[in-house]
């Protein structure tokens, strides 16, 4: 099938201003929010409903072209890089609640659907969809869904994974299937599950059927201000330990609230080293108790000030600035390369400490924003120069030393952005031959052909994206 | 899982998406680097912020696309083409985008560069237009009376009325947009008004282009307001059309030549230049930036920017000297963009709305672009129409009577949407409620 012949095909399916052939029109797909790679698709389609996408991955797969799915392009590893080229399948049109069940608390939603919208359109029935990553005004639960995504609030409500309950997906033949559906426990092999974070290498989700929880009758919303990181990682162990689960416990540094200040008017304090936002929620009764108990443990381990958010307006402001946190790296350095990693949560002091002193040796700044409570991390090291240069070689050592820090103490090296390109070539750190081997095994029963987001997750022995050392070792080969 | 071969590189255009993209005839002159490129990380918060996004979900009708865009053509990787321009040009320069951005990234100065290398907007013969219009009628005041005379014979006389009749559809649209031209232009007595009661301060007012011709009320409204709290009023005859329209369509030149024009006819002495356009605010507060490159003006242009105000903005912060009375209406409040995003002033007209004692009822996204944005609802009437038909739903939905929109652009937009939904809902500046309440 010639270029011309494809597209013909594919207008006939989603219409003519819905696939995207132009070189300006093109180059706009070829990164999302990993900006140390990119790649240019072939075409790019976005259709509007599960019948158009199942269409297109027919005649993709007629073409032979790799297909890449993607929704608003936030993803922090690479997952959405047309790497292999081919045709990226854009969900941001399909963004409609489909279905929504006020008593059985469960919503059908399109893929494109923006999470924060999912949640404004929940708010007048007292309920709201938990995960709440720091992308959530911007990224899709489609998105979401193939990242397994976090946020502040999965401390208590879990991650992506723990609030979906059913997927229509089309398969890498162009079939549509559900996996899951309504209940909380479908009969049968649990493929949502299978599904979940599985970064568009299975299927393209089509529709998602999430699980909704009821807005709490009370909420109280802290800001333990402290002197030094490790102290506030000592205070989120302890309050762990001492058996409490707060909705979320983040941490921010110095430098990402100064940073955050820049923009917004949010109040965190412009001269402290740390602070730990904590929320607590519960009964109208429970919740002064338990907060009460945080913020005793909070002081015992040396918190400067404690802020409590006294009115709706301040506790949401708190939250703005810590959702703000990654974009206002860009007032820090020219590039940053945000981390995501995790630790133990008894650990987290020790690995902190260790990230810091990585951060020293290789000579670049490390900032810190993260899900304190459940121990993953996002250490984020800011510099000036490019990926191209030969200077970029210090940032990943930098970040190879932070990912071997955490699993030494007992961790992992991705908490909750995937593995996409950014991390592939690391997967041999946590796991064995063998346990790649069954995954990969998992990978050909869905794609025989390896034609869905080719080359994501599993190591491909090429360079992380732009490793000098690695480029500059292919040009001496090459010459 | 080797990926099958990519299909070759195109030798057939495909066809057409969108004609109105396609338009444009390619530029030549090469896109210069932008510094303020390089703050963008690419996290995409913007997006669903963005107007034109949210209507398309197109990644290159985005802040962070567009910003892509330019990028790829300042490093040489992208030619600068019809289609890259229509991207540039669809969107509205509403700044949303710099509201939602956490790294401050400065959109709307990178989009003003951007169009400044690209040109005026669409096929040849509009693009001879718009130019025309921006470097012959906006800087001349004589012009724009003799063509607004011209707009009122036709108005008066029965001849739009007619082509409403006769024209096609657009085109009958496009006249249905056109504002009623005030009857008498906008001529203050003197140069300087003194302050009615103590003077508190001395302050410069832009009289604008479209609020001279089409709200000549609402410029005599303003001024009452001031001088009744105790504002000695400067408004100098040399002044000029602020240049607003000429940086948003490509012609910085021209819009520089204003600026030096202005700066040079406003006095020095004041405390604050006012203006009640928020889009001129905007405009005249980045003079500095404008002329950042003309050593003779560069300082004048930076002291100049850091007096103006928003008549709002001004206002709220002086404080209402007199004790209004109460206005017992319900309103809502349309945010113009350059005021919320530009300049970041949402509080101060609603602490005057509250002031007055009027009743404010919150639209949902008061701070999205109408769709007015300046000529694009002349130059892109399909966005605008639908971002229009948005706007008057949620104005629908509060139940107010009166929508305050204290920008001209906002005001005739609306109203033409108010008339064109069969919406009943009154259209007015915060000036002129001020003005009716007696502060």
């Amino acid at each position: 099938m010639d270029r011309f012949e494809l597209i013909r095909r594919l207008q006939a399916i989603v219409g003519q201003a819905y696939v995207l052939y132009r070189p300006d029109d093109l180059t706009v797909y070829e990164q999302d929010a990993l900006m140390v790679a990119r790649h240019t698709p072939d075409l790019v389609v976005l259709p509007e409903g599960t019948a158009q996408v199942s269409d297109v991955v027919k005649v993709a797969r007629q073409a032979r072209l790799p297909i890449t799915a993607r929704g608003a392009g936030t993803g922090l590893s690479g997952g959405a890089i047309p790497e292999a080229g081919g045709v990226v399948v854009a969900l941001t049109r399909m963004t409609r609640l489909l279905e929504l069940d006020v008593a059985s608390r469960i919503a059908l939603v399109e893929p494109g659907m923006v999470n924060a919208d999912l949640t404004a359109m929940l708010a007048p029935h007292g309920l709201f969809y938990a995960p709440d990553p720091g992308s959530q005004v911007a990224s899709t639960i489609g998105g979401n869904v193939a990242n397994n995504s976090g946020g502040p609030h999965c401390l208590a409500y879990g991650v992506t994974g723990n609030n979906v309950l059913g997927l229509e997906v089309v398969l890498a033949d162009g079939t549509v299937t559900w996996m899951g559906g309504r209940a909380h426990d479908a009969p049968g092999y649990d493929l949502t599950g299978v599904m979940v974070g599985s970064e568009g290498t299975f299927g393209i989700v089509t529709t998602v059927a999430v699980r909704l929880m009821p807005r709490r009758e009370a909420v109280r919303t802290l800001l333990a201000v402290y002197e030094t990181v490790d102290a506030a990682c000592e205070a989120t162990s302890a309050v762990i330990a001492a058996g409490m689960v707060p909705e979320a416990m983040e941490i921010l540094d110095g430098i990402v609230m100064r940073a955050v200040n820049k923009t917004l008017h949010v109040g965190f304090p412009e001269d402290a080293e740390a602070a730990l936002l904590i929320e607590v929620e519960g009964l109208a009764e429970s919740v002064p108790v338990l907060i009460e108990r945080v913020e005793a443990i909070c002081r015992a381990h040396g918190a400067r000030r404690i802020q409590t958010a006294a009115t709706a307006e301040e506790r949401l402001n708190l939250w703005k600035g810590r959702k703000h946190a990654y974009g206002a790296m860009g007032r820090v350095g020219r590039r940053t390369m945000m981390l995501d990693v995790c630790a133990p949560r008894s650990r987290l002091a020790e690995v902190m400490r260790k990230v810091l002193e990585a951060g020293q040796r290789w000579n670049i700044g490390v900032a810190n924003f993260f899900h304190a409570g459940d121990g993953n991390m996002h250490p984020t090291p800011f510099f000036d120069f490019d990926d191209t240069s030969p200077e970029y070689a210090r940032v990943i050592g930098l970040t190879e030393d932070i990912m071997r820090a955490c699993i030494e103490a007992g961790g992992t090296i991705t908490g909750e952005h995937g593995i996409g390109l950014e991390k592939r070539e690391y997967l041999g750190w946590m796991f064995n031959e063998r346990d790649i081997a069954a995954m990969k095994t998992v990978k050909q029963v869905f794609d025989p052909d390896g034609v869905l987001n080719p080359d994501k997750v599993f190591p491909t022995g090429r360079p992380v994206h732009g490793d000098p050392r690695a480029k500059a070792a292919a040009a001496a080969g090459q010459a | 899982m080797t990926p099958s071969p990519a299909v070759e590189t195109p030798r057939v255009e495909g066809p057409r998406v969108e004609a109105s993209r396609a338009a444009a005839a390619p530029r030549a002159r090469p896109m210069p680097f932008i510094p303020e490129v390089e703050t963008c990380i690419h996290c995409g918060l913007c997006l669903n912020q963005c107007p034109t996004y949210r209507v398309t979900h197109l990644e290159a009708e985005s802040p962070r696309g567009r910003i892509y865009l330019v990028k790829a053509a300042s490093q040489g990787e992208l030619d600068v083409t019809a289609s890259v321009a229509g991207h540039l040009y669809l969107c509205l320069m509403c700044r949303a985008c710099e509201t939602a951005c956490p790294s401050g990234v400065q959109y709307g100065r990178i989009a003003e560069a951007a169009r400044e290398v690209l040109g005026p907007p669409g096929p040849p013969l509009q693009r001879w237009m718009v130019r025309t219009t921006l470097r012959h009628l906006m800087p001349s005041p004589r012009r724009l009376r003799l063509a607004a005379g011209l707009i009122r014979l036709a108005q008066r006389s029965g001849l739009v009325a007619l082509a409403r009749r006769v024209f096609p559809g657009r085109l009958r649209d496009r006249l249905a947009m056109m504002p009623e031209v005030s009857p008498r232009f906008y001529a203050p007595e003197a140069e300087v008004l003194p302050a009615i009661g103590a003077r508190r301060t001395r302050v410069a007012f832009l009289s604008g282009c479209a609020m001279s011709l089409f709200f000549t009320d609402i410029n005599e409204a303003t001024v009452r307001v001031l001088r009744r709290n105790g504002c000695e009023v400067a408004i100098p005859r040399g002044q000029i059309c602020c240049g607003a329209l000429n940086v948003h369509n490509g012609e910085a030149d021209s819009a520089r030549a204003m600026a030096r024009r202005n700066i040079d006819a406003f006095p020095d002495d004041v405390d604050a230049v006012v203006v009640n356009a928020a889009g001129c605010g905007a405009a005249m507060k980045e003079y500095g930036h404008l002329l950042k490159d003309d050593p003779a003006y560069r300082e004048r242009a930076g002291r100049f920017a850091a007096k103006v105000r928003d008549a709002g903005e001004f206002l709220a912060g002086l404080g209402l000297r007199t004790a209004p009375q109460p206005v017992s209406l319900t309103v809502t409040y349309q945010d113009p963009c350059h005021l919320a995003h530009g300049q970041r002033v949402r509080a101060e007209p609603r602490a005057l709305l509250a002031a007055i004692g009027v009743r404010l009822v919150e639209m949902a996204g008061s701070d999205r672009c109408c769709g007015s944005a300046g000529i694009y609802n002349v130059l892109q009437p399909e966005m605008s129409e639908t971002l229009l038909r948005e706007k008057m739903d949620a104005i629908c939905a509060t139940g107010a009577g009166t929508v305050v929109a204290p920008n001209p652009g906002c005001m005739m937009q609306l109203r033409y949407g108010a008339q064109r939904f069969g919406i009943p809902v009154r259209v007015m500046h915060l000036m002129d409620l001020l003005d009716q309440a007696g502060a």
